[in-house]
């Protein structure tokens, strides 16, 4: 169970822009222990905030920073998948080299913090796993029939892993944000946007802090029976 | 080698609740019908020798890879075999890293 006295220790992967860097922000203002990583050294830094440059698509790496988390916390108590790349295209001008691509980090990266993440945690038989998907999967979006692939294999995982990683008192999940004002859909047409979200239930934009309210309710220890589960924002 | 994975052994059984054999040795069935170990006591037995042989060499070796799951003999059947077979491969491993 979760320490009372030390602050927990949370890893966030893709942390140097967007959603994670928003999330990192969040949970250090929670008091926790926030340990971040990307391919590129930090653009910002904070008390109590470590990063590691890492590419999440190379297992060696992944491996070597789940290591030093180890010698330096000795703990892994929550862990959010953020890192992930989008490739919006038509699948007939998409190239095979861009599917390797997609999958060797939301899907190959993902599975590769959550097994690490769980070997560390399952030692104090508590641990929070919160992957990121995305609407384009329940909304079948045209144009990313890759990006939707990956993040559908994303939701299997979640599912499977939370039956896997339960005996060592670890959840699983997965949140699914609306269109989010990052670099990650910066490229994407206003109007496709504007298509995408006239097909949600609330038309709106999410914010970052719209994610991490559904975090928090993954991460809570009150959350002990959640695991499993994909929730979408917007109501797609 | 024999003599770590026995400790981790004992570990692992008392944090599942699992009564240690009187003649609880390096030939002990670690799982099967008669093994000391279930499924999950297993692969956190196998985690724990992964850990401990990375803290004492500085190198990370994959004990359950394809290999090992592929072997007829299952190297993790008793404390001797998965030593042998620890040994074996965190000394590849330190090889492979100079």
């Amino acid at each position: 169970m979760p320490d009372p006295i030390e602050p927990p220790v949370t890893l966030i992967t893709g942390t140097s822009r967007g959603l994670g860097h928003d999330l990192a922000r969040h949970y250090l203002g929670r008091g926790h222990r926030v340990v971040g990583c990307s391919r590129q050294p930090a653009p910002w830094s904070a008390d109590g905030y470590r990063h590691f440059e890492v590419d999440v698509a190379e297992e060696g790496q992944v491996r070597e920073m789940f290591s030093a988390i180890r010698k330096e916390f000795g703990r892994l108590d929550h862990l959010v998948n953020n890192a992930g790349i989008a490739a919006m295209n038509h699948a007939l001008t998409t190239p095979n080299s861009t599917v390797d691509r997609v999958l060797r980090t939301n899907v190959g990266g993902t599975f590769a913090c959550c097994r690490e993440g769980a070997k560390l945690m399952r030692k104090r038989r508590f641990g929070r796993i919160v992957n990121l998907t995305t609407v384009a999967v329940p909304l079948r979006l045209e144009g990313e029939s890759i990006y939707a692939a990956s993040k559908a294999a994303v939701e299997t995982l979640t599912a499977i892993l939370a039956r896997e990683f339960a005996p060592f008192g670890i959840t699983v999940n997965a949140v699914g944000p609306m269109p989010i004002e990052t670099d990650l859909i910066r490229g994407v047409p206003a109007e496709k946007i504007e298509a995408l979200l006239a097909r949600h239930a609330i038309p709106r934009r999410g914010e970052p802090s719209d994610v991490a309210n559904v975090a928090d309710f993954f991460l809570s220890e009150r959350s002990a029976l959640v695991t499993g589960q994909t929730l979408y924002l917007g109501g797609p | 080698m024999i003599g770590l994975v026995l400790r981790l052994a004992r570990e692992v059984a008392e944090s599942e609740q699992i009564d240690l054999p009187e003649d609880f040795d390096s030939d002990t069935r670690l799982f099967g019908d008669t093994g000391l170990l279930d499924s999950l006591g297993l692969v956190s037995l196998v985690l724990s020798v992964e850990e401990a042989i990375e803290d004492l060499t500085g190198v990370s070796v994959a004990l359950a890879d394809e290999r090992a799951m592929s072997q007829t003999r299952s190297p993790f059947r008793t404390v001797r075999s998965l030593s042998e077979y620890a040994t074996a491969l965190s000394e590849e491993s330190v090889a492979g890293s100079h």
